[in-house]
């Protein structure tokens, strides 16, 4: 039994501990928003927050975040999460689409840590995160939108 | 449990019956592909058929006032649905909030590819605007024309004095109706079979630059779901387990461990590898860890690339086994040329690497049909091919067209995969046991189905005047078509997939000859976003702009002399220099390169800045696009997708290759299968050349002209010329994702 919180709500699930969270999420508790694209943490669409991180869930155990606050894609809230969906919808930032909701929990993890990021901060926070699509022009752009319209 | 062995299965159907059992579609396909390359950009030649009612096939409209259009173009990312639901709407004048957009399938006559023909349905070659332009206009005005009609009969008033805006149909009386209060009776008036179209200047919707996605917002909050997310009751998962070696095949295995382990619901063998199914994808992966299968590689292919380039490029020098175009006589051209250059261009195998991995489900109903949910970018194959190995007829197969994360090709493969591999596991699961294929990323990079590798031996020679006299390109190379149902597109020893790109080279050169030479490979292969372009624009680029600096001439200009009568090209050759500052001087360390290149129909230019540190380092800062794809549909999408193309093809000409050692795939994931990462996206911008031509297609033809370019950039600060790709380097800031490549210096 693993017991922790998931966006806001508190649960428990009697799964393998060595299960990848992103299976508990999506596969246990039924939330597809959370992505599986390579299983080795190297394409970042499986991206969610743990305590406020940005973590890989494809890498990380469910047995390893008993107590822990996990927040998904379909979790984000607050000002900086609900302005990040918002510019991502008006600049059409997604094209398949698969791989935003990475995008936009490390989006909003550095927007949060970093209030103005410049065009490196961008690329170190947002590296991890495949898009084969290639919409990283817009990601850029997108981000310092959302920044711009926070400060205001 | 039920097992479902082949070996001893009458039922299963063997590949070439499979074959033979799509041969119909298939043949229709192939004439299709063959039509699309003659003549793309005039889908609308296509004899007109009796307008069909609009409500019954492209646009339903619900009694809650939705409006459902159910598209013959498939959706992976390019934007096909918007593009369709625009023209729709545009004749139409519903009300965007009510769009939504559905897969349509199972009838070609309403379906079919008008590219292709209309002989088949799929999605392929850039095509969904070019097949669907009058198409879904006309839908949409005749889905409008009868919504009036029935608005005047109920309101018994003349149908000239109502009016339709947002959805909402009125009359100056102050009567006024949705569009799913009419939707009844509107789909029982008389269809009309010439509805005008709007004018060009009544246009609201096509061409429009404010016109955003309907669909993007479920794409920011994990609402859009794809064939991973499916839910429904006892959907199981199944993980496949495919050959070590392509062309190997099952001798016998052990699924005893596998079974005993619980949630492990059974192991099976499809015709393409064993299927572990389980509960949830956790279990079916720890499943599949414990079958041991023992493997047959007799009839495996058993080279690694570096024979197979060694192969390549030794054929490569002797004449070619075919000839797609010999212009004049190039060999005398070239032995009294007053400069020649020569040399081999070497292209690895790339693969598609969508970041949803492939996947397919399926599920046998008691009464004998068929669900088949997948990305379903050949709906009439997929149909067929469920049907023969699910022991049925094809109008006993449902498809549900799912979104996919990706494709860039990879989801239309005429051997049907992840259809076959789903619909047999459904089968040996028997009625009522929904079964999810999944694969893993693993799956998919070392699953075939490539971009194939070539090499190119090329020489070109010029006169005195510094004028281009002769070219000669003899390609080396798998075929696309071979092997497959898709065979018949061949004629004269040429698949017109290896060559094109080279074979309508636009330059004004009198002595021309593409040699082809058809390797036979057991690693299969594919189309790859822009196809053919991928290889062949970068070997003719390259050697253009070669040939320009040999004739101590402008590349733009050298270019230009050349294109006398191909103005759209020179068009957008000229409208991307003019945007870069062609003509201004760059700082210390930055150069340019440029690159133009027509694919499917629609033209492409691009300038790009790189900034070139020495001989290890450099980075690609910026590009400047332009495109002339005819009428702009949604511009902001044409942007879309040039951004993206670039993106796409510059992570494959910098870092991507997929190699083989004995066999093997040395590839499995993205730590050394490496797309292009964000830090490595340049600046880009997009000019549309304005036009007034029938809509062209754009998810492919912003790839080719990209590498190019920077290679061109690259020849402007080294004086050197990349031949071999891709392009690693040992220590640039482009190349930070690359640990664990074995690297190799630029030059």
């Amino acid at each position: 039994m693993v017991a922790f919180t998931i966006n806001g709500e508190a649960r428990t699930l009697d799964v393998d501990p060595e299960m990848p969270l992103l299976w508990a999420i999506r596969d246990g508790i039924g939330l597809t928003g959370t992505k599986f694209g390579c299983g080795l943490a190297q394409c970042g669409a499986c991206t969610v927050h743990v305590n406020g991180m940005p973590t890989r869930s494809c890498q990380t155990a469910v047995g390893d975040i008993e107590g822990a606050s996990i927040t998904t894609i379909e979790g984000v809230s607050g000002k900086i999460g609900e302005t990040v969906q918002a510019v991502w919808a008006e600049f059409d930032v997604p094209q398949c689409g698969y791989c935003q909701s990475g995008q936009i929990m490390s989006a909003v993890a550095l927007l949060t840590e970093t209030p103005k990021p410049t065009d490196d901060d961008i690329d170190s926070a947002m590296s991890g995160n495949l898009c084969r699509c290639a919409t990283y022009h817009r990601i850029r752009a997108a981000i310092h939108e959302t920044a711009n319209r926070l400060e205001t | 449990m039920l097992q479902f062995l082949p070996k001893h299965n009458s039922v299963r159907p063997t590949r070439r019956q499979f074959l033979l059992g799509t041969a119909v579609t298939t043949a229709g396909l192939a004439v299709g592909y063959r039509l699309m390359m003659a003549a793309p950009a005039n889908a609308q030649t296509t004899p007109a058929t009796v307008q069909a009612n609009p409500f019954q096939t492209y646009v339903e409209i619900t009694p809650e006032n939705r409006i459902v259009i159910h598209s013959s173009q498939f959706e992976m990312g390019q934007g096909s649905y918007f593009g369709i639901a625009t023209l729709v709407m545009e004749e139409l004048d519903g009300d965007w909030a009510q769009v939504h957009v559905v897969g349509g399938y199972g009838n070609t006559a309403l379906y079919g590819n008008l590219a292709w023909g209309g002989a088949a349905q799929g999605t392929g070659g850039s095509t969904s605007m070019s097949s669907s332009w009058e198409r879904y206009r006309k839908a949409g005005a005749a889905a409008r024309a009868m919504l009036v009609a029935a608005a005047a009969q109920r309101w018994d008033v003349p149908a000239g004095e109502i009016t339709v805006a947002s959805g909402v149909v009125s009359h100056a009386s102050g009567m006024q109706a949705r569009f799913g209060d009419l939707a009844e009776a509107a789909a029982g008036m008389p269809v009309p079979d010439d509805v005008p179209l709007k004018p060009r200047d009544k246009w609201a919707q096509i061409g429009s630059d404010s016109l955003k996605r309907y669909d993007s917002a479920g794409k920011t909050n994990g609402a859009q779901t794809y064939t991973i997310d499916l839910k429904m009751d006892g959907l199981n998962t199944a993980v496949m387990i495919h050959p070590p070696k392509f062309g190997a095949e099952i001798e016998s295995f052990d699924a005893s461990k596998a079974k005993a382990l619980d949630g492990i619901v059974d192991v099976v063998q499809t015709p393409r590898g064993i299927a572990v199914v389980g509960r949830d994808m956790w279990t079916a992966l720890k499943g599949r860890d414990l079958v041991e299968v023992t493997w047959n590689e007799e009839k495996a292919e058993r080279r690694g690339t570096a024979e197979i380039m060694a192969e390549y490029t030794k054929a490569a020098d002797d004449p070619g086994a075919a000839t797609a175009r010999d212009d004049g006589n190039t060999p005398a051209a070239l032995a009294s040329a007053e400069k020649v250059i020569q040399g081999h261009y070497e292209f690895p195998y790339l693969v598609h690497a969508s970041i949803e991995p492939l996947n397919a489900a399926a599920r046998i109903n008691e009464d004998g049909t068929i669900d088949v949910w997948g990305g379903h970018q050949m709906p009439d194959l997929y149909q067929a091919a469920a049907a023969q190995v699910g022991g049925t007829t094809p109008d006993k197969v449902r498809l549900h067209v799912m979104k996919t994360g990706g494709s860039f090709g990879r989801r239309a493969v005429s051997d049907a995969d992840l259809i076959i591999e789903a619909v047999s596991t459904a089968r040996a699961l028997g009625p009522g046991k929904p079964v999810k294929v999944q694969w893993t990323r693993e799956n998919d990079m070392r699953g075939g189905r490539y971009r194939p590798a070539y090499v190119h031996a090329v020489k070109a020679g010029l006169d005195k005047e510094g004028n281009v006299v002769a070219l000669h390109d003899h390609i080396v190379g798998q075929s696309i078509a071979g092997g497959s149902p898709f065979a018949a597109m061949i004629e004269n020893g040429i698949d017109p997939t290896s060559v094109e790109g080279a074979t309508n080279l636009p330059y004004a050169i009198p002595n021309l000859k593409i040699e082809l030479t058809t390797t036979d490979v057991n690693i299969p292969v594919l189309w790859w976003r822009s196809v053919g372009s991928t290889h062949t624009a970068y070997a003719m680029e390259t050697l253009i702009d070669e040939l320009a600096a040999a004739a101590n001439r402008d590349p733009v200009d050298f270019r230009l002399s050349m294109l006398g009568h191909h103005p759209r090209h020179a068009g957008v050759l000229k409208l991307a220099a003019e945007k870069a500052g062609w003509d201004k001087p760059l700082p210390e360390g930055r150069f340019r390169g440029v690159a133009l290149h027509e694919s499917l129909s629609t033209y492409v230019a691009e300038v790009v800045e790189i900034t070139f540190n020495d001989g290890n380092d450099f980075k690609v800062d910026r590009v400047v696009c332009a495109v002339d794809c005819g009428t702009a549909i949604n511009p902001d999408q044409i942007r879309a997708q040039m951004e993206g193309g670039i993106g796409f093809g510059l992570g494959a000409i910098l870092q991507e290759e997929l190699t083989l050692t004995g066999g093997v795939v040395d590839q499995e994931n993205y730590d050394t299968y490496t797309p292009l990462r964000i830090e490595q996206m340049p600046r880009v911008e997009v000019h549309i050349v304005p036009s007034d031509e029938p809509p062209t297609g754009v998810g492919e033809p912003g790839v080719p002209p990209i590498g190019p370019a920077v290679a061109n950039a690259l020849r402007a600060a080294t004086s050197k010329t990349i031949r071999k790709l891709p392009i690693i380097f040992a220590k640039c800031s482009q190349g930070s994702s690359l640990s664990g490549r074995e690297k190799r210096p630029v030059l």
